[in-house]
């Protein structure tokens, strides 16, 4: 049950050089910096661009394969697109844009699906709308469910919020979360901004300049030293996945539960057992050599250092192994020779519970 | 009306709207295609297909009715083939006056078409593609609904184009009434008759009139596509 990606392709101005494979469940996210290749690829996947040589396979189906002179052009591919700019047909009510692919899938949604569908993205009042009256978020709910009632093997979504304000992004992005929980249709994500991706993929594959510079879950990538001028430094931080384990209503907060310890974060409220994503930035961790007492942090995590990236200036990234789970810290390298910390060291990280705000609890 | 007109001027008016309605709608298809290879196809001679789309506009009408009769006279290979085989003969008959007028106005068609073609995002049409949507599925679902207004304004600029046409008509099928008389040469008629000067002038307010209207309807036409592309 896998994607097969393999293309090579001479562009104007670079070199398309990309070969990985995902697996077709959950969102996979196509991440890098804008020219790194990501429309490229995802336009090879749909059919809308024709590599030079290489092969593209979705589970079973062979899409793509130069070699055996293999090319399913891309209105039998049933691979949904969701564009940047929508792409609504301006002559169509939403309902009819929402049914153009549905009528013309073998295997479409059932009506029960397809009202499902419609609920999840909050569609109802708007099926006998026009275009024209739309909002930028909403246009993208209806290019998400034009796509999605066709019911597709694999949705490409391509840079589906660079076109909103950061007001319609967060409009938009709990509507991507109910859909990947609750459809179990595989997506490709394209964006180049680390906290969409964090908060929606599981899996990760970094191109850079026409290459794949590195692909694997997203809790083993973020927490990777070496990625950071592709992921950008500022913003490192391992993600990794907990469960809420109790809830101290007096306090307002919740103690969330992963292999390697527990965090006591700013109340969320869900169900004892419900996974959280929670980013913990890098710059936000301190680190003791001694378990600190008489501290306000609530959060004190046992941890053995496993990496260290040393880069010209005053601070340092350490990678850490709680339990299992990697964490970052980033310190100055005054505070790391101070400590005198290597690959071996064991030291408590220290998370400040106020710096795990909203941003950084992502609700799976 | 038939105190105004007599009846030959009626038969003309008549003839006219029918060559001319004809002269559009035959031509119609054909204009669609060709507007769509040049809006949206890249193809070896391009160029030079343009400009054979377009020379009717720039070619003096009685030389593109010179052509027509050499090529579809009864004598002629052309001509002789289809009298023949598809029992159409075009020379000194209404048809061909049809012919002669969806030739002449046929760059009109192709360029409303054309630009209204032009303004639609051909985004929308890889939209469909991904949806499901085979090249006619397209064709038909997307590109002509949205070219539509451009359709109807290249019609009727024809249309009222066609009503006018003289030079190619004569030149090829003749002045013969009820037959290939239409409004403008009914008027060449009328001044080249001693004691025609009213029947001239009644039949040229009638032309001005129809060109206003077709004029009108077309401006309005072309009003709706502008609105189309600016959304």
């Amino acid at each position: 049950m896998t994607l097969q990606v393999r293309i090579q392709q001479h562009l104007k101005n670079f070199t398309l050089d990309v070969d990985f494979e995902t697996a077709a469940d959950g969102i996979t996210a196509l991440f890098g910096p804008s020219g790194a290749g990501k429309s490229s690829t995802v336009n090879a996947i749909a059919g809308l661009a024709r590599g030079a040589s290489g092969r593209i396979a979705l589970r079973d189906q062979v899409l793509f394969d130069s070699e055996e002179r293999i090319f399913l052009p891309p209105e039998e591919r049933r691979i949904g697109y969701v564009f940047q700019d929508a792409r609504l047909f301006p002559h169509l009510s939403v309902k009819r844009n929402l049914f153009y692919g549905w009528r013309r899938s073998h295997s479409r949604a059932d009506q029960q699906t397809a009202e499902h569908i419609i609920e999840l993205l909050g569609l109802e009042g708007l099926l006998e709308r026009g275009i024209k009256g739309l909002s930028g978020g909403e246009r993208q709910r209806v290019a998400l469910g034009r796509a999605l009632l066709m019911h597709p093997d694999l949705l490409l979504l391509d840079e589906p919020l660079a076109a909103l304000d950061q007001n319609r992004k967060g409009e938009i992005l709990p509507y991507l979360e109910r859909l990947r929980d609750d459809l179990g249709v595989p997506m490709i994500y394209v964006s180049h901004s680390i906290e969409e991706v964090t908060r929606l993929a599981d899996r990760m594959v970094i191109l850079n300049e026409g290459r794949v510079a590195a692909s694997g879950s997203i809790f083993e990538i973020t927490a990777r030293l070496d990625l950071f001028p592709l992921t950008g430094r500022f913003e490192a931080g391992a993600v990794i996945e907990t469960q809420v384990a109790e809830q101290d209503p007096s306090y307002a907060m919740t103690r969330l539960d992963f292999p390697g310890g527990a965090l006591w974060v700013p109340e969320i409220k869900l169900p004892k057992g419900a996974d959280v994503r929670v980013r913990l930035r890098a710059r936000d961790i301190i680190l003791a050599t001694e378990s600190p007492r008489n501290t306000s942090s609530n959060n004190i995590l046992k941890a053995t250092v496993t990496e260290i990236r040393q880069d010209p200036g005053a601070f340092v990234d350490v990678q850490l192994d709680c339990g299992g789970t990697l964490l970052l810290a980033r310190v100055t390298r005054r505070s790391l020779e101070r400590l005198a910390l290597r690959p071996g060291s064991q030291v408590y990280a220290v998370a400040k519970s106020v710096t795990l705000d909203r941003r950084a609890m992502l609700r799976r | 009306m038939e105190s105004f007109l007599t009846e030959a001027e009626i038969e003309a008016l008549l003839l006219s709207l029918k060559v001319s309605a004809v002269a559009v709608l035959a031509a119609l298809p054909f204009a669609v295609g060709a507007a769509l290879l040049l809006a949206r196809k890249e193809f070896p001679g391009k160029g030079l297909f343009n400009g054979l789309v377009h020379l009717p506009l720039v070619l003096p009408p009685v030389v593109m009715g010179y052509l027509l009769l050499v090529s579809f006279g009864t004598k002629a290979p052309l001509g002789a083939w289809m009298l023949e085989n598809l029992g159409i003969r075009f020379v000194f008959s209404w048809t061909g006056a049809a012919l002669a007028a969806a030739i002449v106005t046929f760059p009109f068609q192709v360029r409303a078409i054309r630009l209204a073609i032009e303004a639609i995002d051909p985004g929308l049409e890889v939209a469909a593609r991904t949806l499901g949507a085979g090249p006619l599925d397209r064709f038909v679902t997307v590109t002509l609904p949205l070219a539509l207004p451009g359709v109807i304004a290249g019609a009727i600029t024809a249309f009222a184009a066609s009503l006018g046409e003289f030079g190619a008509i004569i030149t090829f099928v003749s002045n013969i009434p009820g037959e290939t008389r239409t409004l403008p040469l009914a008027i060449y008629s009328a001044i080249q008759t001693p004691g025609g000067e009213e029947a001239a002038a009644r039949l040229a307010a009638l032309s001005i009139a129809l060109a206003l209207i077709g004029l009108m309807l077309s401006e309005a036409a072309a009003r709706r596509v502008k609105g189309l592309s600016e959304r």
